[in-house]
């Protein structure tokens, strides 16, 4: 089994896949901790059917390079859900799930409109599911990913104790002078990268599962913060490996292998947590 | 010049006026209780000398150097902190936040400070607890230490002994009394009329009648307002 591991690890695709899914279980892990905390599990899942009628805008338009159009909808949608969570007239859950199930309704439509390709059912599944995309990533796919993910960590530990104060009490740190706002944006606008990352690897339906399964886990064993985003960090992007190597071996479907690791390891730790409250 | 000046202040949401005119003043030392029905509008008034929402008419003037992020503040318990993987530690260093800028981390004399303000709520013991096991009154310190820690000065607490039993709000009473002797000013919103005037150095009422004045004065002239108020937490009670 090594041995077949190692032979499809010559192949530069795999490695691709693998750098990629790291990098984006990471970044979502760390996210994850805060959008949690904040009562906004739900947006990851949102933001991704938005991505996905983005794509299916770029790809009416014929444009090579997507992200063109799909980044900045995505980061539009992302701040204007995030601001609106407290004063609006839709309230936040509401918002999110009308923005998304409008932005799906609408990429699906325009996909069977103007269908780009003969495979109109592959093309739906693969940007839903992300079955195979992440085995067919370019180069400049991953050195974007890389830089994405070098630059969502380094804003993390920066704003590191900015972040936990704003999620902690929110109007506590704008009495106290933090501006508040501006990080809620910067929460926003890295949530909309990393899910337009993840939909690389795990599609669009099953992106929150990488946001929300490994702060989940986390917080069922850690009681600090920094414990909890540390460990979620570290167990999102050990089921990332073993859902990849799993699905590589196997055959299945490398978004939802992931995910089912991630559900597993949850589970675990809930059997573990439970066991240690007895 | 005192330390906070309100004049002619109104308060409200959207279009709907709440408060209306407003006015009065905070010294230093002070320990001013503001006290109302429900609704009456104590909590957008603490909000509003904070800075989170903005006055629909007059003006609250901050005087004698006090930087308008000096100010301490003990909001009420939300529902995202009742279950947050926090420890204590972590959570009154977050108090630090109004002194370190852009600065990410926090250095040694702000360490030192929360471990001070610990020391002072009584529960040093506690930095390496986990907020969310902790009691209601230990919540409460946890919280008023990271309040002590942005402010020398000023503290705002939003009913502090909101769901404490009788027991430990008569020590959370006597902790923040002991913050006032020490010099810091208090200004608290409460339903407690009676600690109201046992501690307070001056009381605002605010409602359907406005009214400002020490303690004394409140007492003396105030009889209908407080057996009204008593009446109603009889009510409630």
């Amino acid at each position: 089994m090594i041995a077949t591991l190692m032979m499809y690890l010559e192949y530069p695709f795999v490695r691709y896949a693998f750098i990629v899914g790291v990098l984006t279980a990471l970044c979502a892990s760390l996210l994850g901790v805060t959008l949690v905390l904040k009562r906004f599990s739900y947006i990851g899942d949102g933001l991704s059917h938005v991505a996905f009628g983005a794509i299916a805008v770029a790809t009416l338009l014929g444009l090579t390079n997507k992200m063109i159009i799909v980044l900045p909808v995505t980061v539009v949608c992302a701040v204007l859900l995030l601001k609106s969570g407290g004063n609006a007239r839709i309230k936040g859950d509401a918002a999110i799930a009308m923005i998304s199930v409008t932005a799906l309704a609408f990429g699906y439509l325009l996909m069977n409109m103007f269908p780009a390709s003969s495979n109109l059912s592959g093309d739906v599944c693969s940007t839903l599911f992300g079955s195979a995309s992440i085995l067919t990533l370019t180069v400049r796919e991953v050195i974007l990913c890389v830089v994405a993910s070098a630059l969502t960590v380094a804003v993390f530990v920066l704003f590191y104790n900015k972040i936990f104060a704003v999620t902690f009490d929110e109007d506590f740190s704008k009495a106290t002078g933090v501006h508040a706002d501006g990080y809620n944006t910067l929460i926003a606008v890295i949530t909309a990268v990393i899910i337009v990352m993840g939909m690389n690897l795990v599609g669009s339906l099953l992106i929150s599962a990488l946001v929300i399964f490994p702060a989940l886990s986390s917080m069922r064993l850690f009681n600090s913060f920094r414990a909890v985003t540390l460990f979620s960090a570290a167990l999102s992007v050990i089921c990332a490996v073993i859902g990849i190597t799993v699905s590589i071996l196997a055959g299945t479907p490398t978004g939802s292998t992931v995910v089912a690791a991630d559900a597993a390891a949850f589970g675990i730790c809930c059997a573990i947590g439970a066991v240690r409250h007895v | 010049m005192a330390l906070i000046t309100v004049s002619d202040l109104s308060l409200g949401y959207d279009r709907s006026t709440i408060v209306e005119n407003l006015n009065f003043t905070v010294n230093a030392g002070d320990y001013l209780y503001v006290v109302g029905e429900n609704g009456s509008g104590k909590t957008t008034l603490m909000k509003t000398l904070l800075g989170l929402c903005e006055p629909l008419a007059g003006q609250i003037v901050i005087g004698e150097g006090l930087a308008r992020n000096e100010i301490g503040y003990l909001p009420q318990q939300t529902l995202t902190q009742r279950d947050f993987p926090a420890s204590v530690m972590e959570i009154v260093l977050s108090g630090c936040q109004n002194r370190t800028g852009l600065r990410p981390f926090y250095s040694r004399k702000e360490k030192k400070l929360a471990e001070e303000n610990l020391a002072r709520m009584g529960i040093s013991d506690l930095a390496g607890s986990c907020y969310r096991k902790l009691s209601g009154g230990q919540q409460q310190r946890v919280l008023l230490a990271r309040a002590l820690c942005a402010t020398g000065k000023v503290l705002l607490l939003d009913e502090p002994v909101a769901g404490l039993d009788p027991v430990v709000t008569a020590q959370m009473y006597e902790l923040i009394a002991q913050l006032n002797k020490e010099g810091i000013t208090i200004i608290m919103i409460s339903h407690d009329i009676d600690a109201a005037r046992e501690y307070a150095s001056h009381i605002l009422h605010i409602g359907d009648r406005v009214f400002f004045g020490t303690r004394e004065e409140y007492i003396n002239a105030g009889g209908a307002a407080y057996t009204m108020l008593q009446s109603r937490k009889g009510v409630t009670a």
